[in-house]
């Protein structure tokens, strides 16, 4: 098998335009100038219009950019009923790092759905995986000053657990040749808050 | 990254760049000089780029009206002896192949490289047709890369060979490559294109222009010359073929067949150290595995990274033939490779273009190894792959061998067995998730599109005109999206401008209401001539121009209705509503479709006109930066009856039911007023300042 201890694989997803994108290309960025070699898989399009979005990144010898079932190391997703949605990413091992602020389909009347109770999910999740992280992402994005940092909350998490491969240092340098200047102090801000909650969980 | 560093960037940087900024940066590296195209997922970045950095890259570039006009920009340019530049989605080479396929016998003397950018799976299309077909169609060179960094590189070498040969070069791309991001390692930019800006100083262009030298025998196909062209086409593919046969983008990816299955038969539980087999060369060994047949990979684009990561990940002893320059098919490379092996999967997205070419190949030479592909069902003949496609596929005729020869491999067999990693979630998550709420793209908050539905659904029932008997022909675009509930104004669709021709043929062969969907780009890219079509042969039917003033479904390019061409240059705006009159139609009329009575009113006496009428509903696109929103409104809910019209008759994404109370989230909502005019309780407001 491939040896995994050279390559980590990071799924992310939550609904369009929360900023997934931008935070996944920060995670490559950081990768490449940390000396890794990195690919991404990114759908733009249809999706971009209140659908699903998600964007993989593979980081070490890999030539294809989707990640195989089973093989996610961290699901970082910005919204808690996605991350159900990709589990057949997961496996025993995967971190699951979610945003715990749903956003609830306009559609659900239409379709006869219900959407699923927060902690119902937060419970099951936690009875089938050891490392499970709900972040307040919203609460945490108002602190660092705009909800407009939530994704780097999320960020910050998703860079806490042991096994993340990247420095803190190294994402914060590509997040800030990414993101305007103007907002650097407070997405700085905004990934400790996200990192802070995971190290100190 | 800033995207500046495309022209700035020098020798050896490197960036993280999607497959599309790649081939923006081999335009500029190859010193192209014109570019044209239509947005089209996945290839709309490229122009969304270019008409930023056009004018710093030296170089001229615009948003045709359609792909076939691109087509014709590019073509003719390149005549002149200028590189230029053409590129757009799969289905718009369809719209484009009539210029295409004569341009490949007037020559592209200048360097003209076509990107198509092909999309199985359909993200974002109506079909997944695979344009490899083209090239066996037109007769010319196909470069397919497998990601950013070859998209870069084979945009420079597609330009030399197409200006070597003077032949259109078509580069196939996926969107697995055109939006999958990598690193990017930067060449020189050609010297040429650096003084660009310089040399015309006089004529005022940012561009260098070219010369056309008159040569009708070259480039003007009656009979007489095209026999020649033909001709010469075919001799020029013949010596394009040789170059395949040698190509460095055509090479083997060593897996190092004899040392791996000693491994596997001698594996002595040591995990970690089997990795590092790649590239000891001494494959010609001769160990008696008589038992083991032989097998081989050929694979291109996409389904190359697919068959290598799974090939290396469970250390199969496959070499892989990976062909990056695959047409004029280079046939003798593929017959040493296959000479020696008992067998050869080909992977490929999506049709099985090389998988014949290499049936052909050993039939022609009488060789008798078996062929894996889609053709005997190994692969599956649609949509794109992944390492979980490929490796299921290649196990189904590994195990069939091995269950055949029992007696080796069962190391083998345990390595492809392996699933140690899967996790089983239990009945309560499992019950989550299998009964997650869809989440399916949506019209936005605030688009007029709704507005629009609502007033023409309203319009029919006033006039008792049964949903059976109105038919609703659509386009391409946002609007597609009425499709779903609760709108459902899609009932039939082909292609872009389709919405109008369809209406004729609806007009002609029933009786019933049509009222047909065209975007404002769309409008100019294929809806003109139906529509003179339908008043010339006295039609009847309602079209409906939804001008939301930007191209919004590839992320809002400019188009002739704007006053903005592709440099971000004023330019002049260009009239739906004159077009529309100068047909002839006399039933024209421009509406704001947020005025719900005023909209069910014109679409009522649309409907009872006796012809083609004209609607053209007028109202910018929520998504347009800078577009001023209005105050969010607000439930009065002492007013509201907790009816839910508003939320199954809209479907507004602003309005939800929270705590089983009707909300409007204000975040969302863009003050559109649509809701507060169809609620009959009035209990629909403006949300007063805080």
């Amino acid at each position: 098998m491939f040896n995994k201890e050279n390559s980590y694989n990071v799924y992310i997803c939550g609904v369009g335009g929360q900023g997934i994108i931008k935070t996944s290309v920060i995670i490559g960025e950081a990768a490449m100038n940390e000396g890794y070699d990195v690919l991404m898989s990114e759908i733009h399009g249809m999706s971009q219009r209140g659908g699903v979005v998600s964007t993989e990144l593979k980081i070490g010898d890999y030539k294809s950019s989707i990640i195989e079932k089973n093989n996610a190391d961290i699901i970082l997703s910005f919204e808690p009923s996605e991350s159900i949605r990709v589990l057949d990413k997961s496996n025993e091992d995967t971190k699951i790092i979610f945003n715990t602020y749903p956003i609830v389909p306009s559609t659900l009347t239409q379709f006869n759905q219900t959407y699923p109770d927060i902690k119902e999910m937060i419970n099951s999740l936690n009875e089938n995986y050891d490392f499970v992280y709900p972040i307040d992402g919203e609460k945490l994005a108002i602190e660092s000053g705009s909800l407009l940092s939530l994704n780097m909350v999320l960020l910050g998490a998703a860079i806490a657990n042991n096994t993340f491969p990247l420095s803190k240092e190294s994402i914060i340098s590509s997040m800030k040749n990414n993101l305007h200047p103007k907002f650097h102090e407070m997405n700085v801000k905004a990934v400790e808050k996200g990192y802070n909650t995971v190290k100190n969980s | 990254m800033d995207l500046n560093q495309l022209v700035k960037g020098k020798f050896g940087d490197k960036e993280f760049l999607l497959g599309n900024e790649a081939a923006v940066r081999g335009a500029i590296e190859a010193g192209v000089s014109i570019a044209a195209t239509y947005p089209g997922t996945p290839s709309s970045e490229i122009g969304n780029i270019l008409s930023v950095l056009a004018k710093d890259a030296g170089m001229f570039f615009e948003f045709s009206i359609n792909e076939k006009v691109a087509m014709e920009v590019a073509a003719a340019s390149s005549a002149s002896g200028l590189k230029t530049f053409t590129f757009m989605k799969h289905v718009g080479l369809n719209v484009a192949s009539d210029s295409f396929l004569t341009a490949v016998y007037t020559g592209t003397p200048g360097g003209m490289v076509v990107l198509s950018a092909d999309d199985p799976s359909m993200f974002s299309s109506q079909n997944e047709q695979d344009n490899r077909h083209y090239t066996r169609l037109a007769n010319c060179p196909v470069l397919e890369p497998s990601n950013p960094q070859e998209v870069k590189d084979m945009m420079k070498f597609g330009y030399e060979i197409s200006k070597h040969f003077s032949i259109p070069v078509i580069l196939r791309t996926t969107t697995r490559v055109s939006h999958m991001r990598g690193i990017v390692e930067f060449d020189n930019v050609e010297k040429e294109s650096i003084n660009k800006i310089e040399i015309n100083k006089d004529n005022n262009t940012h561009w260098k222009k070219g010369f056309f030298k008159k040569n009708p025998k070259q480039f003007v196909p009656v009979p007489e010359n095209s026999i020649v062209m033909h001709q010469n086409l075919v001799l020029k593919m013949e010596e394009i073929n040789e170059l395949t046969n040698n190509s460095d983008l055509n090479n083997i990816f060593e897996f190092n067949f004899e040392n791996k299955i000693d491994e596997i038969r001698n594996n002595n539980s040591n995990n970690n150290s089997n990795n590092n087999s790649n590239n000891n060369s001494n494959s010609n060994s001769n160990t008696g595995n008589n038992n083991s047949k032989k097998y081989g990979v050929i694979a291109s684009g996409s389904a190359f990274n697919y068959a290598y990561d799974v090939v290396n990940e469970d250390n199969l002893p496959f070499d892989i033939l990976k062909l990056g320059f695959s047409y004029p098919f280079p046939k003798d490379l593929v017959l040493d490779f296959v000479e020696d092996l008992d067998g050869v999967f080909v992977v490929e997205e999506v049709d099985p273009v090389m998988e014949k070419e290499i049936l052909a190949a050993i039939g022609e030479f009488g060789i008798d190894i078996p062929v894996f592909g889609k053709l005997d069902e190994t692969f599956p003949l649609i949509h794109e792959f992944n390492c979980d496609i490929v490796r299921e596929s290649i196990n189904k005729i590994i195990k069939q061998e091995n269950n055949e020869e029992t007696e080796n491999n069962e190391k083998l067999e345990e390595s492809l067995d392996d699933e140690s990693k899967k996790s089983d979630i239990n009945e309560k998550l499992e019950n989550i998730k299998n009964n997650l709420p869809f989440r399916p793209p949506t019209l936005c908050a605030g688009c007029s599109h709704r507005a629009t539905y609502f007033g023409v659904r309203r319009a029919a029932e006033e006039l008792d005109i049964a949903n059976e008997d109105l038919i609703f022909s659509s386009d391409i675009g946002c609007y597609t999206l009425g499709v779903s509930p609760p709108y459902e104004t899609t009932d039939y669709l082909l292609s872009m401008g389709s919405s109008i021709g369809d209406a004729c043929g609806f007009s002609a062969g029933t009786n019933q209401h049509i009222v047909s969907f065209i975007g404002d780009s769309t409008f100019f890219h294929g809806g003109i001539p139906p529509l003179i079509n339908g008043v010339h042969n006295k039609h009847k039917f309602v079209v409906t121009v939804l001008d939301n003033r930007t191209t919004a479904m590839t992320g809002g390019q400019p188009n002739p209705g704007i006053p903005v061409d592709g440099m971000r240059d004023i330019a002049p705006e260009i009239s739906i509503e004159k077009i529309a009159k100068a047909t002839g139609c006399e039933f024209v009329e421009s509406i704001n479709p947020m005025n719900l009575n005023k909209t069910v009113d014109t679409y009522k006496r649309a409907l009872e006109y006796d012809g083609v009428s004209v609607i053209i509903a007028k109202y910018p696109c929520t998504l347009i930066k800078g577009t001023k929103t209005k105050r969010p409104l607000i439930i009065k809910q002492d007013k509201c009856d907790d009816c839910r019209v508003c939320i199954d008759t809209l479907a507004c994404p602003a309005i939800s039911v929270v705590d089983d109370k009707v909300e409007i989230d204000d975040l969302l909502c863009k003050g559109c007023t649509v809701c507060v005019q169809m609620c009959d309780e009035k209990a629909i407001g403006v949300k007063k300042e805080d």
